[in-house]
């Protein structure tokens, strides 16, 4: 086909996405350099007021906690899905395709039934208590929802099957050949494992990690609903600043903030893999 | 001896994952189905939950909502991603600028892309309902139906299409008659997986909805009723959407990978 036709096709959807993703980013690209007004509203005139504010000790203290649960969340899904994919990838091959697929459904399901799912559990008279109760335990339990621990929990739930997706790929493309050449040269088992296989598949532990901490530190549902109304988020405050604090400059600063640490770490994330898997056709 | 252990130590590990993952939904779904509805006693087998589902209004109203933004941002945004997939296949250089844009709906963070449309249509003064979930909910799902027609183009004969424009068939019958048969499980998929993304999708729709009881859609509904604490009828609501979804995704991926595989 001649080269002009390929953009009459594209077109409309260039046109939807110019019109409803383009225009809107650039436009609260834009809102974060104006100010709130004294009324509400937003008051055109150009200041970093606004970016300065989310700096604030108040406001960076929220960030820095938000990077804490989303980097323990990473962490914890990290080392729970490499594990998974490493047990997954040393099972016989033929059943290697259902076992992932097993691991990746749920993923598949509303994520809000999946963070409802541990509400049941854990809320006061949720199945955790009353097993505790069935057991003749009678004492003060711990509160288990709405803490810290619930919303790690929930987010490393809802993650977990993408980490094991990510691991598994290089594990599953792992050559056994090197392996078996460094137990012949007499490296034990652990020693194979840390110099060989870890280095190797590291890339997919770097994708698995980077995608549990960015949709966790933007995240709003999980700290709503598993955190309770006393716990906040970056998500939780940009909800807030558009729909009830009306702030909408404000919002708009935090989530441009925001952007900027997702793009870095995923900046990050391809230079990681590409020098791994440079380093790797150095080998070869 | 050693290889044994390793092995019993694997099994563990993924007996323990897959209870760690399927325990949670599992209990869920068992609690729908309890007549007394509460975790500490069973007290039998019963669908009385999904019976008073279906009479409470609200819900019924939430869902036909979730229908309606479903079926058409997924008509949409079928029809303008595959548009696209094929546009984007056809052209031989690859532009990184155009690569971000259509990837861009796919890895920008909800809350973001839900804070932009709603600053867009207010300052436009649109007024916000279904129509606004529906124009925002195409934005990313023409980029999923995208990315797999595109999968499927990969392995795409263009030959074909040389031919038919040799023997005199138009660009439009080109593609209705052509490309578009080989093309159709794919389309298929990506409308399948459109339309589960568009079922469960619940910030974009939040922020885009407006304030009125008539624009709720099923997420929202289900995410004011899960605030107000653990009911029987939510456990037989989100048994029901999980279902959906998950056979809606299967359906999808079989229909993708069966014909690749036969490919």
């Amino acid at each position: 086909m001649a080269d002009r036709k390929p953009l009459y096709l594209m077109s409309p959807a260039l046109a939807w996405l110019t019109a409803f993703m383009v225009v809107p980013c650039l436009l609260v690209l834009a809102l974060a350099f104006f100010r709130r007004g004294i009324y509400g509203g937003i008051e055109y005139t150009f200041t970093f007021e606004t970016i300065a504010l989310v700096f604030d000790p108040l406001y960076a203290s929220i960030f820095l906690k938000s990077a804490v649960i989303a980097g323990l969340a990473g962490l914890i899904a990290s080392v729970i899905g490499y594990a998974a994919a490493y047990a997954i990838a040393s099972m016989p091959a033929r059943h290697q395709p259902m076992l992932l697929f097993f691991a990746v459904l749920p993923f598949w399901s509303n994520y809000l039934v999946r963070t409802y799912a541990w509400i049941v559990l854990l809320n006061r008279e949720g199945l955790i208590t009353a097993i505790a109760r069935g057991l003749g335990y009678d004492g003060e339990l711990p509160r288990l929802l709405y803490t810290e621990s619930a919303v790690v929990v929930g987010l490393v739930y809802n993650y977990l099957p993408f980490v094991i997706l990510a691991c598994y790929a290089p594990l599953s493309r792992l050559n056994p050949e090197i392996a078996e050449a460094s137990r012949d040269l007499g490296g034990s088992a652990w020693t194979t494992f840390r110099r060989i296989t870890l280095p190797m598949t590291a890339p997919g532990i770097a994708t698995g990690f980077v995608f549990v901490f960015v949709l966790s530190i933007g995240n709003f549902v999980t700290p709503a609903l598993l955190g309770g109304g006393q716990f906040q988020m970056i998500g939780n405050l940009v909800y807030a600043q558009f729909l009830t604090a009306n702030d909408w400059p404000f919002g708009a600063a935090l989530s441009m903030v925001l952007i900027a640490i997702m793009m870095g770490l995923l900046t990050l994330q391809t230079f990681v893999t590409e020098r791994a898997s440079g380093a790797r056709a150095r080998e070869t | 001896m050693a290889d044994r252990s390793t092995r019993r130590l694997m099994l563990v590990i993924l007996s323990a994952v897959f209870a760690f993952l399927y325990i949670p939904i599992s209990v869920l779904v068992a609690l729908s189905f309890n007549e007394g509805g509460l975790p500490t006693a069973w007290t039998g087998f019963s669908t009385k939950w999904y019976g008073e589902l279906i009479a409470n209004k609200d819900i019924m109203g939430a869902a036909l909502n979730t229908l309606i933004v479903a079926l058409a941002s997924t008509l949409i945004a079928t029809v303008l991603g595959s548009l696209l997939a094929v546009g984007v296949e056809i052209r031989r250089r690859k532009g990184r600028f155009l690569e971000t844009v259509i990837f861009a709906p796919m890895i920008i963070p909800d809350i973001v892309l839900a804070i932009a449309l709603l600053s867009f249509f207010s300052m436009l003064d649109v007024t916000l309902g279904l129509n606004t979930i529906i124009v925002s909910h195409v934005v990313f799902n023409l980029a999923f139906v995208c990315a797999v027609v595109r999968a499927r183009l990969k392995t795409f004969d263009w030959t074909i299409v040389e031919a038919s424009t040799d023997l005199g068939a138009s660009t439009i019958t080109t593609l209705r008659r052509v490309v578009l048969p080989v093309l159709m499980p794919a389309v298929i998929a990506g409308a399948l997986l459109a339309f589960t993304l568009s079922v469960d999708e619940f910030i974009i729709a939040f922020f885009t909805a407006g304030a009125g009881r008539d624009s709720i859609t099923l997420p929202m509904q289900i995410f004011a009723m899960i605030r107000f604490g653990v009911t029987p009828e939510i456990n037989a609501l989100a048994t029901i959407v999980m279902t959906v979804s998950v056979v809606a995704l299967a359906l999808s991926q079989r229909l993708n990978s069966g014909k690749l595989a036969g490919q």
